[in-house]
């Protein structure tokens, strides 16, 4: 098996004195696309955060690339993950043009190419016609996929994705399921709570409880109307399709 | 327009202003007495040389150096009505100048005053919300928000008790002294006379505008949130360390200069961001233009539009500031 993209060894993560993640073990390999799924405050955000680098786990190690997290340099790092936050700060006017290309950085003032991967990027999450417009000015959703061009300008072979399906629309749910599928190249760690969007998009699937527990393994293994009705603490039923398994949520019980 | 074009502009604005406060006052010909050997030019080539250089290239440096401070604390804390005059720092150095001037130190000890009360009320700023400064990455986009709203919330605070020093010691000052005080509290540019400390501020304000301009391009990305800026890989916290002493050397330095001006540190840099948008590589620079001419235009309608009476140049600051803060706190 080859090196992992990313790894966790025994990684503990709190909130406070709350114990989110006990003790997790994950091997992302290249190519992979994980989705971490779990209640509410399960510590998915915590969790992708670590990820990146940006706040240390509360026990364990991760390891980008074989090489402890906190041992790499932040703009070379850069070139090894992005991260789509669960939320964005725009206090001052900027284009979205001018927004995306902060995701260049790491590449120095002579970058050729921004523009146009910028541009390519925006047309694949249907932002085309948005470039010259101010972000302030878009709606959440729009601002979205700005935030997942963003990502994927950086051309960092590793992606983790806070919910990129958030403020979307059907159509745009989809589209932007889609996109993230048909990625060539890049390995995918995405939080999501549309449990048939988890299942279009990921090969691999990590419950987080958020008492501690969790599991990872392959959707097929992982995914089960059992374990989804236990981790949500709500019934959840599967329906067997040809396209594969599809899920629905029952009324929560009383 | 195009960023060079303003950037040239401005700095064509700058000269002419630098030569309009030279020829305007009430001894004219000033300037053509460079050109002039006879022996009655000696006197008005005295008055350019020890009374207007000095003044307007201090006049220029304290713009500068406050739309400098201005800039770089808006992005920091990524809110367009953050200055050092709101964040109570002019309040501060008012406070040790004015504990100077009482204890008998004269015009240097009142400088010496005014920079060590900048330095603490900055100290005391970022000691307070340090946590919220210099603490760990801030995760969440809401949480990074509330951090920068606490600093300039503690800001406003240390203002306001830097205004109750301010009264508590004018209230104790023996009455002789008071109206040179009160000149000086409100900015005041009519002890500006030493032409080496006006080169020096000068110098002062190249250097730290260089110092800034290093960390513009990942200033650019910490306007975006922290979270963002460092998985883009920016080192969020050494370009904010770095930029927090620019901005508290800039402070100290206009303020020794010039008294507690007012307003430009938000002024130019609010007029500039709609000329040049909010790439900080231009937005710096331009702002920094922009509060010099706006400082020395200033300081030239101040001790001329009521001659021979001299108006404290912060009044005029003022004047325009208040009303541009009003008009951004409506458009926010």
């Amino acid at each position: 098996m080859s090196e992992a993209q990313i790894e966790c060894r025994g990684v503990t993560l709190r909130a406070g004195t709350r114990l989110l993640v006990d003790a997790l073990d994950l091997q992302v390999q290249p190519g992979n696309r994980w989705v971490v799924l779990g209640p509410n405050g399960a510590g998915k955000s915590t969790l992708l955060a670590t990820l990146a680098g940006a706040r240390s786990a509360d026990g364990g190690a991760v390891l980008l690339g074989g090489r402890p997290i906190e041992q790499w340099d932040v703009q070379t790092m850069a070139a090894q993950r992005a991260l789509l936050p669960d939320g964005w700060l725009d206090p001052f006017a900027a284009t979205v043009l001018d927004t995306v290309l902060t995701a260049r950085y790491r590449l120095g003032e002579a970058d050729e190419h921004g523009s146009r991967i910028a541009g390519q990027w925006l047309s694949r999450f249907d932002c085309g016609g948005l470039l010259q417009r101010d972000v302030r000015s878009l709606s959440r959703g729009e601002r979205q996929r700005v935030a997942i061009a963003t990502a994927l300008s950086q051309e960092a072979p590793l992606l983790l994705l806070d919910e990129p399906i958030a403020h979307q629309d059907p159509r745009h749910q989809a589209l932007v399921i889609d996109e993230l599928a048909r990625l060539v190249g890049h390995t995918v760690v995405a939080s999501l709570h549309d449990l048939n969007a988890a299942v279009r998009l990921a090969t691999h699937a990590l419950l987080l409880d958020g008492r501690g527990g969790w599991l990872a393994g392959p959707t097929g293994e992982v995914l089960t109307a059992q374990r989804l009705s236990a981790l949500f603490d709500t019934p959840v039923d599967e329906l067997h399709q040809a396209s594969g398994p599809a899920f629905f949520a029952v009324r929560p019980p009383r | 327009m195009p960023p060079q074009r303003v950037l040239l502009a401005l700095l064509l604005a700058a000269l002419g202003s630098l030569v309009l406060a030279l020829a305007t006052g009430s001894v004219s010909g000033v300037l053509s007495a460079l050109f002039d050997p006879s022996e009655g030019a000696a006197s008005r080539s005295e008055v350019l040389w020890q009374l207007r250089l000095p003044r307007a290239l201090s006049a220029f440096a304290a713009g500068g150096l406050l739309a400098l401070a201005g800039s770089l604390l808006q992005a920091l804390l990524r809110n367009p009505l953050a200055d050092a005059y709101v964040l109570g720092v002019s309040g501060g150095a008012a406070v040790g100048a004015l504990l100077a001037l009482l204890a008998g130190g004269g015009l240097a000890g009142m400088q010496a005053g005014s920079a060590i009360g900048a330095f603490a009320t900055l100290a005391a700023l970022f000691l307070l919300a340090r946590r919220a400064f210099f603490g760990r990455l801030h995760t969440a986009a809401r949480v990074a928000e509330e951090a920068s709203t606490s600093v300039l919330l503690t800001g406003v605070m240390l203002a306001a008790f830097a205004a109750a020093l301010l009264s508590l010691l004018l209230a104790l000052a023996p009455d002789v002294q008071l109206r040179s005080i009160m000149f000086w509290l409100l900015g005041d540019l009519a002890g500006a006379t030493d032409l080496r400390a006006a080169l020096a501020a000068l110098a002062t304000l190249a250097v730290l505008l260089a110092a800034a301009a290093t960390q513009a391009r990942p200033l650019n990305l910490l306007l975006r949130g922290d979270l963002q800026a460092f998985v883009q890989g920016a080192d969020v916290r050494r370009v904010r360390r770095r930029l927090v002493l620019v901005s508290a050397l800039a402070t100290a330095t206009a303020v020794t200069l010039a008294g507690a001006v007012g307003f430009v540190g938000f002024v130019a840099p609010h007029l500039m961001r709609q000329l040049v948008g909010n790439d900080q590589r231009v937005l710096l620079p331009a702002s920094v233009l922009a509060g010099a001419v706006l400082v020395v235009l200033a300081d030239t309608v101040a001790r001329t539009a009521v001659a021979p009476l001299q108006l404290p140049v912060g009044v005029l600051t003022a004047l325009i500031g208040v009303p541009v803060f009003i008009g951004l706190v409506r458009r926010l």
